[in-house]
């Protein structure tokens, strides 16, 4: 296998090329029965990815070791293990750097000895895709879901989505490299699903068959040069400005951390065309009784939704799928009928929580109730749910 | 890659300024024998310097640099310090990247060249001082050794902390008194160039920055081994004259007189790197 085999038409394992759309939204697709580490290698499968730099840490190395098998099958083009997450974190960026498309995968604590790498990411504007399989960060040690990690992640610079199951794992890990890599984007992705409940439950997913797959990534079209010696180089650094303690290096990196924020920002029409918009909105369109979402929360406030229904009380699902942009805009209009805003979610600090209060503070009059919350691989029956809407709201229990 | 991205659009010419238009004219790209020699009449790659007058970090940058065999299509990675602050002045593709994490982001930029280029030369080359290559880089540094990835790592061993304001590093040696060990350094200087040898380098040389000629010779046998075979290590004397108390132009003094019995020459080559050298040798290009 060389990058040499490579057509216009076809990438070097023999795959048709087709644009993002026609995978997403036009290709026939077939029923399977997946977990999410399986499906995370058929979507790597159709991406033509030139790297990836993997870890062991429960619970995404299935996932990491799937990819490996797409590299020893020809798919993707150069693929180790690395040291640590991060010395891979690193391993990986210089791939990106270096003008490949880059995946790497990673949980919990790996995530959290990583972290240095990640707004390094954002600033060196890196497109590199990181699946982050969310686990417990805890002493003791703790391998369960929870996505306390997330909050960890939100300031990074790195997009964020966050994705509610198999199907959206596979269809968000297609659309993250198509959006991250968009030249008035170019930033780093973080596809996030909460560990286990995602990473390790089989569920029917529609694929498109295996023969196709994107496009390959054009480093020539990056905000910066990559470092192959193929371009003028970039000046990253080449300034001696950027590192003397005056007004122009300050306002220098300011306006770059103004940008990478912008970038992020950027890719909210991007997003709203490929993932059929930042939000998701189920159930009754006029409910007072609103719960917002991601990930496998959003997955049981609909099964509460379905249980409130039962008892003719309305009430409706507010999903959001991207976390990094925030969908401001979405999380309004979707929360005008509300009175009452519950935010569920698996971790112990309710960093959602914080992002819608801080979203919708001075525009709406509804009262946010970060509630049910559970951690440490707690899971979250709907009863959970359904007690936080009776001892908080008017709406009567059976 | 050609030289050609290095030329100036003619239309340019005539509003750039000298130095860089020196770049275009005397500078020497794409000659592959390139010698020490050059940096009496040919323009640099290092455009002056930021450091202090004196330091034989930028002395030794500016051997490396006209050392390179192929600078044209060399990447280097460097760390967080002394060294970060000569990189905006050269006129290659260069990266900062972390603190530490130099010989990790060198493996993932030699692996993908390798892969998107696979009919073309890429050196890639880490310079870093010895904070970044012994302390805190430690675990990558050497772990790119154990994976046998084909990159030059040049460790420029100020045995100190100099850019924070003179710490004790791991290199500094036993005794020294610097801040954070107002004691005196309580263990000894890590071997660094003997832990590149049982960690798998092909080629660990140590010496000081002190002889030009020596220190391009290292660094072109080091590239071609590193190109053909696996990772090379250069570990290269360049002490702080401000944390040592010298003057400005006590440095070369201090490299050539002083500390000999931690300078003493030290160098491993590999059977198959001596065997690769030696087609080297005939070929003319060392």
């Amino acid at each position: 296998m060389s990058i040499k085999d490579m057509t216009k038409e076809k990438n070097w394992s023999g795959q048709k090329l087709v644009s993002t759309d026609y995978l997403l939204f036009e290709a026939p697709r077939e029923k399977h029965f997946m977990t999410g580490s399986e499906v995370t290698k058929e979507a790597i499968k159709r991406c033509t990815v030139d790297a990836s730099v993997s870890y062991p840490i429960t619970p995404q190395s299935e996932a990491a070791h799937l990819i490996g098998e797409l590299w020893a099958e020809g798919y993707v083009g150069m693929y180790f293990r690395g040291e640590n997450e991060f010395g891979v974190m690193s391993e990986v960026a210089g791939c990106a750097m270096a003008g490949a498309r880059t995946v790497t995968t990673t949980s919990g604590p790996g995530t959290l000895r990583a972290m240095e790498n990640f707004p390094m990411w954002s600033g060196t504007r890196i497109p590199v895709q990181l699946i982050l399989m969310a686990r417990g960060i805890n002493s003791p040690l703790t391998i369960q879901p929870d996505n306390l990690e997330v909050t960890f992640m939100l300031e990074t610079g790195c997009m964020i989505w966050y994705a509610e199951n198999v199907q959206e794992l596979f269809d968000m890990t297609i659309a993250a490299f198509t959006v991250a890599e968009m030249p008035d984007v170019h930033v780093p992705i973080v596809t996030v699903v909460d560990g286990f409940f995602v990473s390790h439950t089989r569920e029917a997913v529609m694929l498109p068959a295996d023969d196709i797959a994107l496009h390959p990534y054009d480093p020539y079209a990056a905000p910066l040069p990559p470092i192959d010696s193929e371009m003028p180089p970039g000046r990253f650094l080449r300034d001696p400005f950027v590192m003397k303690s005056n007004y122009i290096s300050y306002a220098t990196h300011a306006s770059w951390q103004w940008e990478v924020r912008s970038a992020v920002d950027r890719s909210r029409p991007y997003a709203r065309h490929y993932l059929n918009g930042l939000a998701h909105v189920t159930g009754d369109e006029d409910a007072e009784i609103v719960f917002v979402a991601c990930g496998t929360a959003s997955n049981q406030a609909k099964e509460a939704h379905r249980e409130l229904a039962k008892q003719g009380i309305k009430s409706k699902v507010v999903k959001l799928r991207t976390i990094r942009p925030f969908p401001h805009e979405e999380l309004l209009a979707a929360t005008k009928s509300a009175k009452y805003i519950f935010v569920p979610e698996f971790n112990i600090v309710g960093w959602l929580d914080k992002e819608v209060t801080q979203s919708l503070y001075g525009k709406s009059e509804a009262k946010i109730i970060g509630r049910p919350r559970v951690a440490g691989g707690m899971s979250m029956p709907v009863e959970s749910i359904l007690q936080e809407v009776f001892e908080n709201t008017n709406a009567k229990g059976a | 890659m050609s030289v050609d991205i290095y030329k100036i659009n003619p239309e340019f010419r005539d509003i750039m300024p000298k130095d860089i238009l020196d770049l275009e004219d005397n500078a020497t790209w794409g000659q592959e024998k390139r010698t020490i020699q050059d940096l009496t009449d040919k323009k640099e790659l290092l455009e002056e310097h930021s450091l202090c007058a004196g330091c034989p970090e930028a002395a030794a940058l500016r051997y490396v640099l006209t050392a390179l065999p192929k600078p044209e299509d060399t990447i280097i990675v460097n760390s967080t310090g002394c060294t970060s602050l000569m990189f905006p002045h050269i006129a290659l593709h260069t990266v900062h990247s972390l603190f530490g994490n130099q010989n990790a982001v060198a493996s993932g930029i030699k692996r993908a060249l390798e892969w998107r280029f696979p009919d073309k030369v890429k050196d890639v080359m880490v310079l870093a001082g010895d904070g970044a290559t012994i302390d805190i880089g430690l675990d990558y540094t050497l772990q790119s050794f154990f994976r046998q990835e084909k990159i030059t790592t040049i460790c420029f061993d100020n045995e100190v902390y100099a850019n924070t304001g003179g710490q004790e590093s791991g290199s500094t040696p036993k005794g020294h008194v610097f801040k954070m060990a107002p004691k005196g350094k309580v263990f000894d200087k890590v071997p660094m160039w003997e832990l590149a040898v049982t960690s798998g380098c092909q080629y660990s040389i140590k010496l000081t920055a002190s002889a030009p000629k020596a220190v391009a010779r290292a660094v072109r046998e080091a590239v071609y081994i590193a190109r053909e075979l696996g990772p090379t290590y250069i570990h290269l004397y360049t002490p702080c004259i401000l944390e040592i108390g010298l003057s400005a132009s006590e440095g070369l003094w201090e490299m050539k007189e002083q500390d000999k019995d931690r300078f003493v020459s030290f160098k491993y080559v590999s059977p198959e790197a001596e065997a690769l050298l030696k087609e080297r040798k005939k070929e003319g290009l060392l």
